[in-house]
């Protein structure tokens, strides 16, 4: 199959990849990248552990074609922050044992950031509707939700 | 047999009681797993690459039992960048048939030879340089099958002959066992009963359906003839030999490396066809090879579909209203293997009497094939169905006879003075205080105000109502479940140990080691908890790994609610071990005698002097590099590192007959579910208004992680109860091969708060009183919910006698009893 090059800014570094037209974002970046803290969970776009920001919007890179993304700013969990430098959300995540398995806290984070980025003031059923979008099997939820009320509230904090 | 109850109670081997005060334990921590996660840095096993890694793919089968007669690989071999490509018939010339604990066994094959048994069961194997180009070779690969008959319903399977027979060589029929299991009077009881209580109860299959599927990265070094698995596979060090007998090879040719697994919830528990494919392709192919399942291979062939049985029982109350025998006929259906046997009815048997005095019972099970996906581990293992048929029929009687749910339960409870309590199987409960643990939770939820709500309104039109199941939850097993019920058991029993390493390093720091995986649950945290409590270590001067099967010590690894028990037990060992070389290590280098040493904050020093100590780092590294300091005395000998194995606490055989199944799954915990449901008659739809999870662990480790067990199960069990179900047409296609039709509950689903609350009633039996916690959340959920929906419909008089109650589903049975009014 023929192949096109492709550039793709993620996590501020800028990477040139020759993809295949069918090749999935969630496979680049996993796999071509080496960033494999997306993680893929069903592979058709309901169970939001693949979740990413392309361009500053949460999107599912199972659901996206790389070269669709020719030239798009992608963050990934591994651009959110460092284990001495978390962001608030996985800071939250943590404090409120937001988190079991870990392997749907990636694309679970994201959808939160999103919620604060567009709402910084979410109240619970904004947060639940929000991250319904995203399965997770361990939690029940309600630590999620209660991170992100933290994250929120601290990220409030921040912003003064 | 002789009554249980008249038995002796052996004797405790617990070294560390729960009546002392603890620095780490009972205390919320963070857990010390997460920042990795946190960043994206945890390793899955989709995240394992190796040089020159290939990929694998399988061909499913897209009949539910067929013959196979053809298959044309040329045009597939023929693509670009396929490498190597397998039929069942390949792959049996060096790879035997998967490990089984079914006797007599029944016989499966990584890749089906002749025949197939269920949709999504693999008929080829496909290696390519990527995965893309191996799923292009799989529309290139032609099949011929001569379709059977399909066998779908478990009531039909009992009496199918001919050409329906999915295993022929076992005999002319699809009951893969049947046995009917009796203890105590039960015809006594029964005839001497009052009333008895006749239901029939159906339990939906479903399954754990964890983020992550199973997956593993196999390697074969032709020099050493030697694989190497990376796989998300948690009983590695158990029964990982198993797998090494299947690829042909010695044990110590087979190397089994464990990675972080994205949930389990037990389906990760026992994997074999997922490594074997992996093993057999990279032997064949001489490079690595990866295989994952994708999430249809996992939802129609990951073989471990959980419970699918239909019962029918009858429940013995005396005069007094006590329960004095509970009877069940079951039919389940295991799909198309067999592997654990009746291994989870055996579950089901520590504690089939939930938490009352029944004086006796009688189980008889029949276990049928299907063509569907067979059952394994998941969450609850059975017990949890006999969970839900117990509950029901207290519910049965309290409505059928008019008593309060709350009052006849408090009066049929094992009391607190009566442990341990024998019950009538054999098994033996450790200990327990049941109605301490309901009335927590009737005043946890404010009871009373709720029932007054719920009056209120129904005045309205509103249909609300408040559950309640009070259920058990035994932990801490001993294997022999999984073959106990076999009628010829191929194996003898097993105490089922498990073991850690702890080493502490030149610099004073500790590094333990476990022998299972990380699958979600929180062990290094837990160990580091334990550790630090009894060396009064700092928790952040502590690290955990994992040992692969090359490194491996016996372990069986988390699952039916064991981990933190028997680690806890292995970690009391190995640092009393330790300690006791410290103490004497330091006595040298402060000329003071070990009896007069205290290890304290990290600190080895003499009692009452505080100025007299050593560190850990300064006694570490006198035993570690300078041995010629110390007497010549073994125990002195370089290093500081203890292995230590721990094996079951408490279990003894059962009888040659069944009649007794001994104690086999002691340590046993207890739970009460309160929910509060509202019921939109229109439309079917539950919601949950409150949800109050009260449970019995005994000693808790770790709060914040044991609620998020507590939470995590419930919601588990809200989806069993509500939502999920792996659903077959007559023609044994699965209609719910996707999570846009098996529906896991979301963050909307789920209640918006459960609110969980402990009593802590110590085990005799473990190190500091821990029990499991691990199931328990699912294994109340269930029954309680059922019991909510059916006290909101009570005025329609709706029964919840079969799971899950899906919207459409609860809008029949509020239709057909309001036809019924009309």
């Amino acid at each position: 199959m023929s192949k096109e090059c492709i550039t793709l800014v993620v996590n501020g570094k800028t990477y040139e990849e020759e993809v295949e037209p069918r090749e999935l974002l969630s496979d680049v970046l996993r796999h071509k990248l080496g960033l494999t803290g997306t993680h893929v969970g069903c592979e058709h776009g309901v169970c939001g552990s693949c979740t990413v920001f392309i361009n500053g919007k949460s999107a599912r890179t199972c659901l996206a074609f790389a070269a669709q993304c020719d030239g798009f700013e992608i963050t990934t969990i591994e651009g959110l922050g460092t284990v001495n430098e978390m962001h608030p959300v996985q800071q939250a995540f943590w404090d409120k044992h937001g988190l079991q398995c870990g392997f749907c806290t990636p694309g679970m984070m994201i959808a939160a950031i999103d919620l604060l980025n567009e709402n910084p003031n979410p109240d619970r059923e904004d947060i639940v509707e929000a991250v319904s979008g995203n399965l997770c099997r361990c939690t029940g939820y309600q630590t999620i939700i209660e991170a992100i009320e933290q994250a929120a509230e601290h990220m409030r904090k921040e912003r003064v | 047999m002789t009554n249980p109850k008249n038995r002796p109670i052996p004797a405790s081997r617990q070294r560390e009681g729960a009546d002392q005060s603890f620095k780490w334990i009972g205390k919320s921590m963070k857990r010390v797993e997460d920042p990795k996660l946190l960043v994206g840095k945890g390793v899955y096993i989709d995240d394992v690459s190796l040089p020159n890694m290939l990929h694998a793919v399988a061909l499913r089968s897209p009949y539910a039992h067929a013959l196979i007669k053809s298959i044309d690989t040329k045009d597939a071999l023929a693509l670009k960048g396929v490498v190597s490509i397998m039929t069942g018939e390949d792959v049996a010339k060096s790879t035997g048939v998967l490990p089984t604990f079914s006797n007599p066994p029944v016989e499966q094959r990584c890749v089906a030879v002749d025949r197939v048994r269920h949709v999504g069961e693999p008929v080829v194997l496909v290696v390519a340089e990527s995965r893309y180009i191996a799923e292009d070779a799989l529309e290139l690969i032609y099949v011929e099958y001569e379709e059977l008959p399909v066998v779908n319903d478990l009531v039909e399977a009992v009496h199918a002959t001919g050409d329906a027979v999915l295993h022929p060589y076992l005999g002319d029929t699809n009951v893969a066992s049947h046995r009917n299991f009796s203890f105590g009077p039960v015809d006594e009881d029964f005839n001497n009963a009052d009333v008895i209580i006749k239901r029939n109860l159906r339990w939906p299959r479903s399954g754990a359906q964890p983020m992550e599927t199973c997956g593993a990265v196999a390697s074969y070094d032709c020099g050493q003839e030697k694989f190497t698995i990376h796989v998300n596979f948690s009983m590695y060090n158990y029964v990982g030999w198993l797998l090494a007998d299947t690829l042909g090879v010695p044990a110590n040719k087979l190397n089994i490396v464990p990675v972080l697994a994205g949930g389990s919830f037990g389906s990760k528990l026992f994997l074999h066809k997922v490594p074997i494919i992996a093993a057999t392709l990279a032997r064949e192919c001489g490079q690595p090879v990866k295989y994952i399942e994708d999430r249809i291979d996992n939802i129609t062939a990951c073989d471990a579909h959980g419970s699918d049985r239909v019962y029918t029982c009858e429940l013995a109350l005396d005069e007094n209203r006590k329960m004095t025998s509970l009877r069940c006929e079951v039919i389940d259906d295991y799909g198309a293997y067999f592997q654990f046997g009746l291994g989870t009815h055996g579950n089901a048997l520590s504690q089939i009497t939930g938490p009352y005095r029944l004086g006796s019972v009688e189980l008889d099970v029949t276990a049928v094939f299907t063509n569907k996906c067979q059952q394994g581990a998941i969450r609850g293992f059975g017990a949890e169905v006999s969970n839900y048929v117990m509950e029901r029929m207290v519910d049965a009687a309290c409505s059928e006879l008019g008593m309060d749910p709350i009052e006849f339960r408090l009066a049929n409870y094992i009391q607190p003075d009566e442990f341990p309590y024998y019950i009538p199987t054999g098994n033996l409960y450790d200990s327990g205080n049941y109605p301490a643990v309901l009335n927590k939770a009737i005043e946890l939820l404010d009871y009373d105000g709720w029932r007054k709500k719920q009056e209120e309104a129904r005045k309205e039109g509103r249909y609300i109502g408040i559950g309640l199941a009070a259920c058990q939850e035994r932990s801490v097993f001993s294997a022999t479940e999984f073959w106990m019920l076999n009628k010829d058991p191929g194996f003898s029993l097993t105490s089922t140990p498990e073991s850690v390493t702890v080493k502490i390093d030149q610099l004073g720091c500790a590094v333990i080691t476990l022998y299972a995986p990380f699958w979600g649950t929180s062990p290094e945290t837990m160990a580091t908890m334990i550790l630090a409590e009894q060396l009064t270590i700092n928790p952040k001067d502590i690290a955990v790994i994992y040992a692969d099967t090359d490194h491996g010590l016996p372990s069986a690894g988390p699952g039916g609610s064991r981990y933190t028990a028997m680690i806890a037990g292995a970690l009391v060992s190995a640092s009393g071990t330790l300690k006791t070389k410290l103490l004497k290590v330091a006595a040298l280098m402060l000329e003071a005698s070990p009896d007069d040493m205290e290890l304290r904050d990290g600190k080895v020093g003499v009692k009452g002097s505080p100025e007299r100590e050593k560190t850990f780092a300064e006694v570490a590294m006198q035993s570690h590099l300078f041995r010629l300091s110390l007497p010549d005395d073994p125990e002195f000998d370089s290093g500081l590192t203890v292995s230590s194995t721990y094996d079951h606490p408490l279990t003894t055989p059962p009888s040659e007959d069944r009649s007794d199944l001994g104690i086999f799954y002691p340590i046993m915990g207890h739970m009460c579910h309160m929910p509060v449901v509202e019921v939109d008659v229109e439309t079917g739809q539950v919601k949950f208004l409150d949800y109050v999870a009260v449970h019995d662990c005994g000693t808790v480790v770790n709060p914040m992680t044991l609620d998020g067990h507590v939470r995590g199960g419930t919601v588990h069990g809200v989806g069993t109860a509500l939502y999920e179900e792996y659903q077959y047409d007559d023609q044994g296609q699965i209609l719910t091969a996707s999570y846009a039709d098996y529906l896991i509950p979301t963050a909307s689903e789920a209640p918006p708060e459960i609110r969980v609350g402990h009593v802590e009633t110590p085990s005799p039996f473990t190190e500091f009183g821990i029990k499991g916690g691990g199931e328990g959340g699912r294994m109340g959920a269930p029954p309680a919910i059922a019991s909510a929906i059916e006290d909101a419909l009570r005025p329609l008089g709706v029964k919840a006698d079969f799971l899950p109650l899906t919207p459409a589903r609860l809008r029949g049975l509020i239709r057909e009893s309001q036809n019924l009014e009309e």
